[in-house]
């Protein structure tokens, strides 16, 4: 009998315990960089107001994180048309807005025209602008919308991830939300403060009102360290995105905070400047466009080096433009190039390179040199440079490392185009690869190592151009794939851009923080927000 | 007083002298990467251990003083002359002309110095060796450094224009060549002395700056700014207080620098 009451007893305490999260008074704490720049969902472009839409925005349809997968949300169905042009959207009933109005077609059809009017220039919705022309929205009924574009828009439903429905209706304009949240308090520098929204449609299977978490402060603060120090007291229960240094530092500390959710979408990447109008020597240009060239420098790059002591473990040798975090898109046929000195030295010579006295030199005679440019500041790519600098130092090469501020560096690799090298990283959110257009069409502004050519180049650029035209053009999966993965092919073996690593998403959990699947895509740790729930965040310091 | 001046010349004469030689006692090369022991801790191989890339520490220390201790007197020198012949020639000269300079001395006094050197960095060739790199940086800080000497120079160069010993000498008839170089020159001396010691550690501390911002000396040149950036991140001092070596030293000798000069100035 004593064994039966003991046993109530701990289920009793389990499901308490359990509750207890859920209880409202709960508090999520955790940084934000800045100041969000804006309170429009359809203006966010830093990741501050980021933050705040994914948390107060309601969507139609959301990308599930961990399976990379479309979910219902405001929208219980959709239907894109076979010509690519038009989505129908079947709508969730019974809906209202934080600020108590209902919600209906009519306030999709709104979002769509602020989203899509070209006076607002919403980022956002630049990604829906396959084609000049209208957007027209057909109101069926209060729950059935269909939206027309003028030209079809590849990924169409993906792209919704992203528009946060707003009021047609409501005097409170963007801060009546559909979101689990709802904005609560701002102080300019301090920080922002969101309430749960009290008309959140989503309720558990226990039918309680959804998200656990009855609000959520965003401290304001620049300083890395002192966030992580912020982490460790228990001030904030979550740290979105870690250095290698902070992790280490973390894992000795508080071994069970530290999480590495394994490889990310961002890389880091080197190239050359082959444009024809840039400021630099004709016979360096010469170098940088032969293939050979690029593909010596790449495969004498100690890249598991790079691994080890830059990003201590927590990276990947880059294969190519797509990370194998992107598990749709990514061809994992293809292998990282290898740390091959001799074979580098074969490539050169092919191409009538020689080794003189350690210098290498091209036919003509030139010594092999070139700057290499990257921002300051940024303390992993100036050690990656100084890495590289010593390993092309031993095949002949010379490379002078140049840190500029960040505005003169994008001045430089975008207008003057007066630099050799350059070494930076991509931080990318889109898994498809149509968010990557401008860098592979040979026209786009950002083909960086040869940006808005008029016409193609090179044979492989003509072949990159048509693939990724064709692939935008399609709608099926299967021919978009193939199309990609011989992209990656072209550009693994070219190396126009020299990918160097893929770096994990590294991020810190409180342990108080529960039901947390930490993802490589932002937001990494509270992408399942309505399900988070706290424990002795009562025992919290002020 | 005179004891620690003696200490504080021996401690800079060690320090040059140790910089100086560093072909000779640096056990490694300031470039060379031991990728096999980054971040080691102190050794009989690596007195100050090694840095995050396996580059020994000391070494660097070395070849980082001699960069600094070289070329922040020689960048001393170059805003000492500037200042002596801008402020010189204006307290020389008196009436408007002294007005328009020093009116533009107060404007360049009041440029935001470091992004106006972050911006001339930019500007330059990118493709320069890291000896280059640095000789540009230390130029820049001479070239722009003269503005609050030139005050001073011009103040003390008016004052000997209205006194009497130079009222004498133009009495005499003596021109305004003699009257520079025999009577003014000679007396601002130990004021331009008293402007170049003062010069050098703002110069250290400016490139130290720079450094840390990632804007100084070239890659994998080392100098006192490059080696202070370990310490950017505050965590982990207490298990490695020997990061703290290059700021020690860069305290010590920025310290000897005022001793001597304050020794200089109550000799004077």
């Amino acid at each position: 009998m004593k064994r039966w009451i003991l046993c109530l007893g701990l289920i009793f305490a389990t499901v308490s315990t359990r509750c207890a999260g859920a209880q409202p008074g709960s508090e999520l704490r955790f940084c934000i960089p800045s100041d969000p720049r804006t309170w429009n969902p359809l203006l966010v472009e830093d990741d501050a107001s980021e933050t705040i839409r994914y948390l107060t925005g309601g969507v139609l349809v959301r990308l599930n994180r961990q399976t990379q997968q479309l979910e219902p949300e405001l929208a219980t169905a959709w239907k894109v048309s076979r010509a690519g042009n038009a989505i129908s959207f079947t709508l969730r009933r019974n809906v209202r807005f934080s600020d108590g109005s209902a919600f209906t077609a009519r306030d999709v059809a709104y979002t769509i025209a602020q989203l899509m009017d070209p006076a607002l220039h919403s980022p956002t919705g630049d990604a829906f602008r396959a084609a000049p022309g209208k957007v027209i929205t057909r109101i069926a009924d209060p729950y059935q919308i269909t939206i027309l574009f003028p030209a079809p828009v590849v990924g169409l439903a993906k792209l919704f991830d992203q528009v946060a429905i707003l009021s047609a209706t409501s005097p409170e304009h963007e801060r009546a939300v559909l979101g689990p949240y709802q904005l609560a308090d701002y102080r300019g520098g301090s920080f922002v403060l969101l309430r749960r929204n009290p008309n959140y449609w989503k309720h558990d299977s226990a039918g309680r009102p959804l998200p656990y978490i009855q609000s959520v402060r965003l401290d304001i603060e620049q300083n890395r360290d002192i966030e992580l120090l912020r982490l460790l007291r228990g001030e904030i229960d979550l740290i979105g995105s870690l250095s290698p240094e902070s992790y280490d530092r973390l894992s000795a500390k508080a071994p069970g905070m530290a999480v590495d959710a394994g490889v990310s979408l961002d890389s880091e990447q080197m190239w050359f400047n082959q444009a024809p109008s840039a400021p630099i020597a004709e016979y360096k240009k010469a170098w940088f466009r032969s293939t050979n060239f690029r593909r010596a420098v790449s495969e004498s790059i100690h890249r598991d080096d790079i691994i080890r002591i830059v990003f201590h473990g927590h990276a990947r040798p880059a294969v190519s433009w797509i990370s194998p975090a992107n598990r749709a898109w990514f061809d994992s046929k293809l292998a990282p190039h290898a740390f091959d000195r001799s074979e580098a030295l074969r490539l050169l010579a092919h191409d009538g390179f020689t080794l003189v006295n350690g210098v290498l030199h091209d036919r003509a005679g030139h010594a092999v040199e070139f700057s290499l440019v990257t921002n300051a500041g940024n303390t992993p790519r100036e050690r990656m440079a100084a890495m590289i600098q010593q390993d092309l130092a031993a095949i002949g090469i010379r490379v002078h490392v140049v840190t500029l501020d960040f505005s003169s560096l994008i001045e430089r690799i975008t207008r003057s185009l007066n630099y050799e090298a350059c070494l930076l990283g991509l931080v990318n959110d889109d898994l498809d690869p149509n968010a990557q257009m401008n860098v592979w069409l040979s026209s786009g502004e950002n083909h960086q190592w040869n940006p808005g050519e008029k016409k193609p180049a090179t044979a492989w650029e003509a072949e990159i151009d048509r693939l990724m035209r064709a692939q935008a053009a399609s709608l099926d999966a299967k021919k978009r794939k193939q199309d990609v993965d011989r992209v990656q092919e072209i550009v693994w073996k070219q190396e126009p851009f020299i990918y160097l690593v893929d770096k994990d998403a590294l991020m810190a959990v409180s342990p108080n923080l529960h039901n947390v699947s930490p993802v490589a895509l932002r937001p990494q740790v509270y992408w399942n927000i309505d399900w988070l729930w706290l424990s002795n965040s009562g025992s919290r310091r002020p | 007083m005179k004891t620690m001046r003696a200490v504080a010349l021996v401690f800079l004469a060690a320090v040059l002298a140790a910089s100086m030689a560093a072909n000779w006692i640096a056990p490694a090369s300031y470039a060379r990467q031991f990728r096999d022991q980054p971040d080691a801790a102190p050794s009989a191989q690596h007195l100050l251990g090694t840095d995050d890339l396996g580059r020994d520490r000391f070494s660097r220390l070395l070849y980082g003083t001699r960069i600094s201790l070289l070329l922040a007197p020689a960048a001393a020198l170059m805003s000492t002359v500037l200042a002596g012949a801008i402020g010189g020639a204006a307290g020389f000269a008196g009436g408007w002309i002294e007005v328009c300079v020093m009116a533009g001395t107060d404007l360049f006094l009041s440029l935001p110095w470091l992004f106006l050197l972050i911006t001339v960095r930019a500007c330059l060739p990118l493709n320069v060796s890291p000896v280059v790199s640095v000789a540009i940086t230390f130029v820049l800080l001479g070239c722009l450094g003269w503005a609050a000497a030139a005050r001073v120079v011009c103040a003390d160069v008016r004052s000997f224009r209205n006194s009497d010993f130079v009222l004498l000498a133009r009495a005499s008839g003596a021109g305004g060549a003699r009257l520079l170089m025999r009577h003014l020159v000679p007396n601002l001396a130990p004021v331009l002395a008293a402007q170049f010691w003062i010069s050098i550690p703002v110069f250290i501390l400016t490139e130290a700056n720079l450094g840390i911002l990632g804007l100084g000396v070239a890659e994998p040149l080392p100098s006192w700014g490059s080696l202070l950036r370990e310490l950017e991140s505050f965590s982990g001092y207490s298990a490695q207080p020997w990061l703290f070596a290059p700021l020690l030293l860069l305290v010590l000798t920025v310290s000897s620098f005022q001793i001597v000069l304050h020794n200089e100035e109550v000799a004077g």
